[in-house]
């Protein structure tokens, strides 16, 4: 680990100050995910900024009837916040499937939104890593890549998000309220983490003086007919090879609205609205299912020992929407 | 004296104000270990992976290795040391020696500071749930059977009440 | 609650000695004692698998304020390099590892450098200020690839063949001939490597405290190392945080904290990182050719089993892999062989039930298999086969009470519930399987000693050097002295870990019970020897005439017949002693060499496989052992409680990941290398049957600490199979291997 300096910040606009100036700087917030890099010396900032004295704890309703999760909330607060119980089941249900209780209680909602991939070369100085070391290479494509991405990879990266908190938000269409120099902007979820292309390094949109604040839940919350089905090599503390959050709105038999977002199998949180729009008024079936399936998951290509993922995350999605309806 | 940047904090640590001197990076499980000297705290991966360093802060089982000890001012920090507030052992700790919840005992501080976090919340209110909330802690010698009847009857218990 | 009188401990579920010390985080292990003026070192592992340190420059660390030295191959002193030994008793054939001796890489994550500081947070920032360049040499780890380079050289030869198994073979009725294949498994205790090292200028003594699973070894590898008498390196171990086969053999941080220590004068301590932890030592890969043939009446015909063993380039690890499949049916050919692959790799260590854990996984999948053609139940087909005697030595067994552990089991599952049709049962999307498996370990003794000193208050402190890694060692010694003085436990101390006690072996191999606990009892009744001996001369009146074995010691008394009594307190007293003190060293006896010595299991378990999405649970375990005299049911049951966790890890999980490229372990970590977590464990149940046996040991007890993971593999992979009709043989058993579109 390399040595920095710490500071304390009292307040958003000094945080966002320090930031603006310092560019070796970074927030930590619950230090998770940051302190585990900065260990592997994946992260070196010369300067860090504690921002959880910031008021950004608190979750409460919002005139529109939707939610807002506060970015230094815990995962554990917000999972066991009776609101999000009752009326967004699917995010407490993906927040408790990561990580274990211990490090949920410290993790925070922004800390999550911002969390970095495990791929194992990422995480290894000695190997090559275009997301760590831009154009050193991709160690993953020829090597172990069984957690690695089947959609949206490029030749530089094939790394996934690993969030399952963000799988969650992106089926309920949630929204990032964010603060820099330029002001405050809301970014949707979906926009929110990018596509590796050909820069890797770049996780998401956010921007190098901004900081998030909140995150915005919809009024909709699907909580009687919702998923999250979390495959993984072990039934506890382990990352998802494939996620599935599955949301539906139904009427009688038939689809008025749904939702599927996928976890484990891209650099961000995967969603197709377009192919979830075509299946709006048809039948609730298997078969249907399965069709929205194969639509979400067209051009899915596997790297060798991820090839399994295409069509498990196939099953995946039939099974949570199986789940969803007959909740 | 040192060479990195240093910062001087106070860390109440089970109800006793310690001041001390720590690098930027210091984590809350070195001070603990090296700095404080309560060793009962163990580091097993000190990167999250195995629970070993769980401690509780403010009633809530953390993993201390990830936490920097800097950012643990004005907190209730508790550990294992300090987990019973009588000189009796406490009930987690006296049925995890009577359940023989574990073997070369090095996960067991984590262990116990897990589940007091678990019951603190009011959690593991099924077998699956008790598994789950419990399985941050990694114990290699393979205790899970006897920590999970220790967890289960002292639930049970509560139960009763 | 034990009543005063009663001072029998033996068989009886007691509380650990030593439970309250580790509830209360007061259990001091081996990297948390502070000596004064302690500094810390941190180590520099290599990055490459093979070549050579073409420059290192460590000036960027040295500059760096509070540190005090770092040490490489370019100023190690010259002592160490001429002529010295770096073997240790454990060490395997070839040549040993010797840190920091040279430019040499052998392996990846090799320690190629140890910095130390005053504070572990500047040792950790310098340690990345170390600046290497290498050459490298081309590296290849994986042993499939290099299956031509086999050898038998420097391996131990397995079991001479028996009968024709080939011929027995071609004629056989029914016929089996498969691979089967499992990753490397790193031990990984919670507690990771470490080292305080103190060095006695004056003295020119070293005081180290080592996390080890024997301290006699890392003496005499120190001994030999700094050229010093025994009586000058002391090494003590008073808790370990788990070893499991990766504290048999000294490893480097010992080496690295003493060489500091003796440098700088400071006291040394070096941990390894969990990174670290997988760079040495780890159960090898593996892959087996298994070639059975049956007859239609059950019999096996033929055994053919070959075994190919992972081992690096500097040293021929050896196991026993293939000798199982001679011992455990009934067979008159047989053949038997086993050979080495060397690879770019640290050299393999033995880890918990070694080379039996992966022998009898692949021979107890293919009993299934084979039982399957056949179409007899595999319970039955065992019991067809069932060994009497020891073939591979032509011996009896010492005791062998696997059929009441096949009968307990059983009946306790419900094993005539099982459908041998795969896929047949069904609950929802969950395809439900039943499988078993036999285990099979050996039950060791080793020469082993312990003194014993009772002191005029009437208390006993017994001690030996052996070690307690979690297996309850304190406290079993402890239960064989009260009960064998008849004493009270709380009248009893014993204590291990230290070079300075009487020497045991190594703990590992589940021999510690029969080897230390043997000696203890039998150091105790030497001592109870000697106090009747006393207690004739001050009490005449009461024990005239008797000997021996007319008394009884009981509740701190030595009682004639008819119930006089005087307490051991009183003894010592009276005689103007304040204590007696005893040694001994035990060795096996002659009766044992005639017989084979082993522990049996009986393992059953139910897997629960989805059938979308291919994840793996094990809701039900059911194990029966027979193991002789168990001496503390509690400590016991937990042992084989946790082996069972183990098998469901080898099973379902453990697979380190080495890139083929540059030989680096991509999963070092906890995370990525999965081991089992609470969620992977759910109802067990464990059995010992009753097992009476004279001959193994005065104790009649067998050792517990491997056979409860042998055979959980084999059977939840035949349980896998029996509910997907998929058979993975190949470790571990991943959803991906089971998904069957
Ligand atoms: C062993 C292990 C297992 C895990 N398993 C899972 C799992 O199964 N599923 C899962 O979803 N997650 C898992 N996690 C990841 C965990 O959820 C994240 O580490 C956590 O959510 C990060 O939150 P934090 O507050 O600790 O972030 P920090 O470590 O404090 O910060 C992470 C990053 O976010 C930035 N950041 C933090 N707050 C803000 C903000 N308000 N605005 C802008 N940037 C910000 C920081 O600068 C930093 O770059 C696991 C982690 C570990 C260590
Ligand atoms: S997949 Fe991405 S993160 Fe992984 S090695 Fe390739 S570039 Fe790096
Ligand atoms: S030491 Fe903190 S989780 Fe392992
Ligand atoms: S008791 Fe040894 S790791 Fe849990």
């Amino acid at each position: 680990m390399n040595d920095f300096k710490y500071i304390r910040s009292e307040n958003l606009g000094e945080s966002i100050d320090v930031l603006y100036k310092e560019n070796r700087s970074k927030l930590i917030a619950g230090g998770t995910n940051l302190m585990d890099l900065m260990k592997y010396r994946v992260e070196n900032p010369e300067q860090i900024i504690d921002i959880t004295r910031l008021s950004l704890h608190d979750i409460y309703r919002r005139d529109d009837g939707g939610l807002r999760l506060g970015a230094l909330a815990t995962n554990a607060d917000t999972a066991y916040n009776s609101e999000v119980e009752q009326q967004y089941p699917i995010l407490a249900k993906a927040i408790l499937s990561g990580a274990s209780a211990q490090l949920r209680n410290a993790a925070t909602n922004g800390g999550n939104l911002m969390q970095r991939t495990r791929c194992y070369y990422f995480y290894d100085t000695a190997t090559p890593c275009n997301k760590r070391e831009p154009g050193s290479g991709c160690s993953a494509l020829k090597g172990f890549n069984r957690i690695h991405a089947i959609l949206g990879t490029s030749e530089h990266c094939i790394a996934t998000h690993p969030s399952d908190m963000c799988v969650a938000l992106s089926a309920l269409d949630a929204t990032v309220n964010v603060q820099g120099t330029d002001g405050e902007r809301t970014i949707p979820i979906l926009d929110f983490h990018r596509l590796p292309g050909d820069t890797p390094e770049m996780d998401t949109n956010l921007k190098s003086d901004e900081i998030i604040t909140s995150i915005d839940l919809p009024e909709k919350g699907f909580h009687t007919n919702y998923a999250y089905v979390k495959v993984r090599d072990r039934p506890s503390y382990a990352f998802a090879l494939v996620s599935v959050a599955a949301a539906l709105d139904l009427n009688g038999d038939t689809i008025n609205d749904v939702r599927v977002a996928l976890g484990g199998v891209a650099h961000k949180p995967w969603r197709k609205p377009e192919s979830e729009e075509s299946f709006k008024g048809k039948p609730a079936t298997e078969e249907n299912f399965g069709k929205l399936a194969d639509h979400i998951l067209e051009g899915a290509t596997g790297f060798g020992t991820n090839d399994f993922k295409i069509k498990l995350a196939r099953k995946t999605i039939v099974r949570a929407l199986r789940e969803a309806k007959e909740l | 004296m040192s060479a990195l940047n240093e910062n001087e904090l106070v860390l109440k640590i089970n109800g006793e104000n310690k001041t001390l001197n720590a690098a930027s990076s210091t984590s809350l499980l070195d001070a603990l270990r090296e700095i404080l000297h309560l060793t009962g705290t163990k580091k097993g991966c000190d990167h999250g992976q195995c629970g070993a360093c769980t401690v509780l802060v403010d009633g809530k089982a953390i993993n201390s290795c990830l936490a920097l000890a800097k950012m643990q001012e004005d907190k209730e920090i508790t550990t294992i040391e300090g987990i019973s507030d009588s000189d009796q052992l406490s009930d987690v700790q006296q049925a995890f020696v009577n359940h023989d919840a574990f073997q070369c005992g090095y996960c067991t501080s984590g262990q116990i500071c897990s589940m007091t976090g678990m019951l603190n919340m009011k959690k593991g209110n099924s077998p699956e749930e008790i598994r789950d909330l419990m399985s941050g802690n990694l114990c290699r010698c393979g205790a899970y059977a006897n920590i999970f009847k220790v967890a289960k009857e002292l639930i049970e218990n509560r139960k009763a009440i | 609650m034990e009543t005063e009188m009663d001072t029998v401990y033996i068989g009886k579920p007691v509380n650990r000695v030593d439970g309250i010390k580790k509830v209360t985080g007061a259990a001091t292990y081996s990297g948390e004692f502070k000596p004064e003026g302690l500094v810390h070192g941190y180590v520099v592992s290599s990055s490459i698998a093979n070549g050579k340190i073409t420059a290192i420059d460590t000036s960027k660390a040295k500059n760096l304020k509070g540190v005090l030295e770092v040490f490489t191959h370019e100023n190690l002193p010259e002592a160490l390099k001429s002529n010295v030994d770096y073997s240790d008793p454990l060490a395997p054939p070839g040549k040993p590892f010797r840190p920091l001796y040279n430019d040499t890489i052998l392996y990846n994550g090799q320690p190629i450098a140890l910095v130390v500081a005053e504070s572990f947070e500047i040792a950790r920032h310098a340690s990345d200020l170390v600046e290497v360049t290498y050459q490298v040499d081309e590296c290849s780890t994986d042993i499939k690839k290099n299956k031509a380079k086999a050898t038998r050289d420097n391996v131990e030869a397995p079991p001479d063949d028996r009968g024709d198994a080939e011929k027995a073979y071609k004629s056989a009725d029914f016929k089996l001939d498969v691979e089967y294949s499992q990753p490397r498994h790193f031990h990984n205790p919670m507690e990771p490597h470490v080292s305080i090292a103190i060095w006695d200028k004056d003295e020119e003594a070293f005081t180290i405290y080592d996390k080890v699973q024997g301290v006699n070894s890392s003496q005499t590898y120190i001994c030999g190392i700094f050229s010093l008498e025994k009586e000058k390196v002391r090494i003590l171990s008073p808790f370990v945080g788990g070893g499991f086969g990766s504290g048999l053999r000294p490893q480097y941080q010992l080496f690295l904290a003493a060489l500091a220590a003796k440098s700088l004068n400071r006291p040394v301590k070096v941990a390894l990182t969990r990174r670290q932890m997988f760079s040495f030592g780890h159960r090898p890969a593996c892959f087996q050719q298994m070639k059975l043939g049956a007859n239609k009446n059950g019999k096996l015909a033929s055994i053919q089993h070959t075994a190919f063993g992972e081992t690096s380039k500097f040293e021929y690890y050896n196991e026993d892999v293939v000798n199982w499949s001679g011992l455990m049916y009934h067979c008159e050919n047989v053949k038997l062989d086993y050979q080495l692959i060397p690879v770019n790799m640290h050299t393999p260590l033995d880890m918990r039930a070694p080379g039996g854990t992966t022998g009898m996984f692949a021979l107890e999948c293919g009993m299934d298999e084979l039982a399957i053609e056949a179409d007899i139940d595999p319970l039955e087909f065992r019991l067809i086969n069932y060994a009497d005697k020891d073939q591979n030595e032509d011996k009896p067994f010492s005791s062998k009470e696997l059929k009441k552990c096949y009968q307990k089991a059983a009946e306790s599952f419900g094993w005539d519930k099982r459908n041998s049709k795969p896929r047949s049962q069904k609950k929802g999307n969950t395809l439900i399987g039943y499988g078993m498996a036999t285990g099979c370990w050996e039950a060791f003794q080793q020469k082993s000693a312990a003194k014993a000193v009772l002191t005029d208050d009437g208390f006993l402190t017994v001690s030996s050097s052996t070690a307690d890694i979690g297996t309850g060692t304190y406290t079993v010694m402890t239960q064989i002295a009260a009960t064998t003085m008849g004493i009270s436990m709380h009248q009893v101390s014993f204590e291990l870990g230290d070079t300075s006690m009487p020497e045991a072996p190594m703990e590992g191999g589940s021999w510690t019970v029969s080897s230390v606990g043997s000696a203890v009892k039998v150091v105790c009744i030497q001592l109870q020897e000697q106090l009747f001996d006393l207690a004739k001369k001050v009490h005449p009146e009461i024990f005239k005439n008797l000997a021996h074995k007319d008394v009884t010691f009981n509740d701190g008394k030595i009682s004639n017949k008819s119930g006089e009594s005087v307490s051991f307190s009183e003894v010592l007293k009276e005689a103007k002693k304040e204590k007696l003190e005893t040694e001994n060293t035990l060795e096996p006896e002659e009766e044992q060499e005639k017989h084979s010595c082993y522990t049996h299991s009986c393992v059953m378990v139910e897997v629960h496989v989805d059938e979308d999405l291919g994840m793996i649970t094990v809701p039900r375990v059911t194990s029966a052992i027979a193991g002789g005299k168990i001496i503390n049911p509690k400590t016991a049951e937990n042992q084989i409680l946790g082996a069972i966790a183990w098998g469901i890890g080898m099973a379902l999980e453990e697979e380190g990941m080495i890139d083929d490229h540059n030989g680096r372990i991509m999963n070092a970590n906890l995370a990525e290398y999965h081991m089992a977590v609470h969620a992977d464990v759910q109802n067990l149940e464990v059995f010992f049957v009753e097992e009476h046996d004279d001959i193994v040991n005065p104790l009649g007890a067998k050792g517990l600490g491997e056979i409860g993971m042998v055979g959980v593999a084999s059977a939840i992979s035949n349980a896998v199979y029996n509910a997907t009709g998929v058979r993975v043989r190949d470790l571990p058993i991943t959803l991906d291997k089971v998904l069957t579109y």
